[in-house]
């Protein structure tokens, strides 16, 4: 059909906002700010690659006050505003899904997306006014540092970042009420055996017994392994909330008393200890969730692209289950660099335990292409080619974490590019985008009510712009900081400009790559389509319908 | 094999990652490709489970191994409480400004060189690089702990001294040029790493 109407009503008028149930249009919501959160986050990385090539460029005017509030919040709206909305969205759809249990709130569920909009667009706020800059990691004493930042900006910024959390404790307690209701499937299932399966131990004890010789220990697990990948997951995530949080009620105290014209000793708080506290939560966020909730994903997406079992799925519960005393230990490789850290505490949680990463991470790319390979031959799809080169990215950045995590290498990486680029951007960009697109265009038709895609070499076009401009942008930016190029500095000599042109050309392909994701989902949907979609729904269903409501 | 510097380490590192890179991008196109097709393909190598496991074990684990070997900082680090240095440089660093003991610092080839260094306020970097930007070491600075580092230089040069970690928009300009110098080598310092 024409043009004109695929924009207004969406492709071949497929898309009915009015069919939607409540779950479909929460899930949808949250999706849609996520990918605005993401082009913001995109167009300040931009922003960022055009001044490390030429400081003087507009916004940041040659001004370093700028470039890192933008460099401050561009994880804030990156990895908060977007990933976990995201991620929570798709999340709160699966469990009903996958359980055919109803969400236990709706309400809930829409708090969580708008909580983490509000708290996004506040602490987006705080830098750009305020210039308010003490980055991701808010060394201590550096966001109570009112010589350099204003109050104001701080309160701000920290009660953006404490609303974000306080949607995630939402969502969590959203997803734990659902996954413990005993309804439908589960409505004989007591809590012991729901939460045995949650950690994975019935895997982990099937396993046991079959090299004693036994029977099963549970023939049926109680819940399904991307459950337990969900659930596993949010662990993480609860306590990763919980760590910002009290962080963020720390820096309030002296900021207020601040405000009050009250001087608090900040010497009071161990720079270290309080590191080392701050880190364990942060890196819950990055080795703890989002390695967990990447293999989940990646098993929930190879079943649903194959229509068979998990391979091995008992290593696989029981490796997740592994997986949650590895993410707890590993916090001591950020501090390598740090000489007043004990040296024991370095090796064991900073080099051993992290390596471990490998071999989890590893598992999980082996399962699930062992999982694709005995479905063979596929069709290769968009989800598959995605979750192909979400493979990849994990495939690419978690030895390039392992290798920053080393006591040789880390003298000479720590805070360069090298981290940001090689390890960190490849594993969000390429390894968790690549595999959250995949589960989008799985999830796409049952979420809509089979909308049509609007054009499929718009979506091949937007695969490999990501994929080459996610690989090249994190490669460049790595050999620049093999050659020193810092990662929290701005340098104005042109210093380090050909590998930054390179980076910002693989950047531009990112940022390209996004608006024809954009524009092909808005000519799916329909401008009216994507209007509906915050419109209230009729039908007030809460599961996905598989199982009516008396379920 | 073993590592002079750092420019040797992260030249060894650039090629064996990129090697790495190319490999693991390839396996999976390669799995991609196949798995489309409707013939069986015969893998070139059959890779066992526990063979791959065992891999897996041996990279991480080995990693580390062969970097404690062939990398000669890293048991100086490790030890350095028990070493005797030749020489001492006791740095303070507040209000993003370096205080240093004297305007340069000159040391003389294979000497062991003790950096001790003190925030009386925030949390830096203290970070020697090379003329040509490459970084020669560095560690974090805290306040309130102790921050040492032992270090020595087997190449004549001279290197600038720059904080490594972020303390505010103002620690941008914590640089000093030409701060160290290392004479009576044999060798002048190499520049230009990977480039
Ligand atoms: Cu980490």
């Amino acid at each position: 059909m024409s043009f004109m109407n695929d924009l207004i009503h969406g492709a071949d008028s497929k898309f009915d906002h009015t069919s939607l149930n409540a779950l479909q249009k929460a899930t949808l919501r949250a999706v849609v700010v996520s990918f605005l959160f993401y082009g913001l986050a995109a167009l300040e990385g931009m922003i960022m690659r055009a001044a490390s090539i030429a400081p003087s460029i507009k916004p940041v005017n040659g001004s370093v006050d700028h470039y890192f509030a933008i460099m401050t919040v561009h994880p804030i709206v990156g990895i908060f505003g977007s990933t976990y909305q995201l991620v929570f969205a798709a999340f709160l759809f699966l469990v009903p899904f996958l359980t055919k249990k109803p969400l236990y709130s709706i309400k809930l569920a829409n708090a969580t997306w708008i909580l983490i909009t509000i708290g996004t667009m506040a602490s987006w706020l705080a830098s750009f006014v305020y210039n308010y800059a003490p980055l991701y990691t808010l060394y201590w004493p550096l966001p109570a540092d009112t010589t350099q930042f204003k109050a104001i900006g701080g309160v701000m910024f920290i009660v953006g970042v404490a609303l974000i959390m306080v949607g995630t404790l939402l969502f969590i307690y959203n997803i734990y009420a659902t996954v413990f209701s005993k309804v439908g499937v589960h409505k004989n299932k007591t809590t012991k055996e729901l939460l045995i399966s949650g950690f994975g131990i019935d895997g982990m004890l099937n396993l046991v017994h079959k090299l004693t010789g036994k029977e099963p220990y549970s023939k049926e697990p109680a819940l399904s392994l991307p459950v337990v990948a969900i659930f596993r997951g949010t662990v993480d995530t609860f306590l990763d909330a919980l760590v910002i949080l009290s962080a963020g009620v720390l820096v309030l105290v002296y900021l207020f008393a601040d405000m009050g014209g009250v001087k608090l000793d900040v010497a009071s708080i161990d720079a270290l200890l309080y590191k080392n506290w701050f880190w364990w939560g942060l890196d819950l966020v990055a080795d703890g969730l989002v390695l967990i909730y990447v293999a989940g994903s990646w098993y929930l997406l190879a079943t649903l692209i194959t229509g068979q079992k998990l391979f091995m799925e008992n290593v696989a519960r029981a490796a997740l289950m592994l997986e949650l005393l590895v993410s707890w230990m590993v916090w001591s490789h950020h501090l390598l660099a740090d000489q007043g850290q004990p040296e024991m505490m370095k090796l064991i949680s900073g080099e051993m335990v992290t390596a471990f990463e490998l071999l989890t991470q590893g598992l999980a790319l082996f399962i699930t292409l062992v999982t694709l390979w005995k479905a063979r031959p596929l069709k290769m799809t968009m989800e598959l080619k995605y979750l192909l080169g979400g493979l990849i990215g994990f495939g690419l950045a978690v030895p390039a974490g392992i290798i920053q995590a080393d006591m040789a290498m880390n003298r000479v990486l720590h805070n360069t590019q090298w981290i940001i680029g090689a390890h960190v951007h490849i594993a969000i960009i390429v390894g968790l985008y690549m595999t959250l697109y995949s589960a989008v265009y799985v999830l796409w038709p049952l979420v809509t009510n089979n909308a049509k895609l609007w054009s499929t070499k718009l979506a091949n076009a937007h695969f490999w712009l990501h994929l080459i401009g996610g690989i090249g942008m994190g490669a460049f930016m790595g050999m620049a900081g093999l050659d020193g190029m810092l990662r929290r500095h701005l340098y104005f000599n042109g210093e380090y400009n050909f590998f930054m042109i390179l980076a910002a050309i693989c950047g531009t392909m990112l940022l390209v790559a996004w608006l024809l994701f954009l524009f092909n989902v808005i000519m799916s949907v329909g401008l009216k389509g994507l209007i509906g979609i915050f419109l209230p729904s009729h039908n007030k269903e809460a599961s996905y319908g598989i199982e009516p409501a008396n379920a | 094999m073993t590592f002079l510097n750092s420019l040797e380490l992260l030249a060894f590192h650039n090629v064996a990652y990129t090697v790495y890179s190319v490999l693991i991008i390839a396996i999976i196109a390669w799995f991609g490709y196949n798995l489309t097709r409707s013939e069986k393909a015969e893998p070139m190598v059959r890779i066992p489970f526990y063979g791959f496991i065992a891999f897996l074990v041996a990279a991480g684990v080995g990693h580390h191994i062969f970097t404690y070997n062939v990398v000669p900082w890293v048991a100086q680090d490790i030890m350095r409480e028990s070493i005797k240095p030749d020489q001492v440089y006791k740095v303070t660093i507040e209000k993003h400004q370096f205080q240093l003991p004297s305007e340069k610092l000159v040391v003389e080839c294979g000497q062991k060189v003790l950096f001790d260094v003190t925030s009386q306020d925030l949390v830096y970097g203290f970070g020697l690089f090379r003329k040509d930007h490459t970084m020669v070491t560095q560690m974090q600075v805290n306040p309130g702990s102790k921050n040492t580092i032992l270090w020595t230089f087997h190449e004549n040069g001279v290197f600038d001294l720059m904080s490594t970690e972020y303390s505010g928009p103002k620690g941008n300009g914590m640089f000093v040029p030409s701060i160290m110098e290392v004479r009576g080598c044999k060798t002048n310092v190499a520049q230009g790493g990977s480039k």
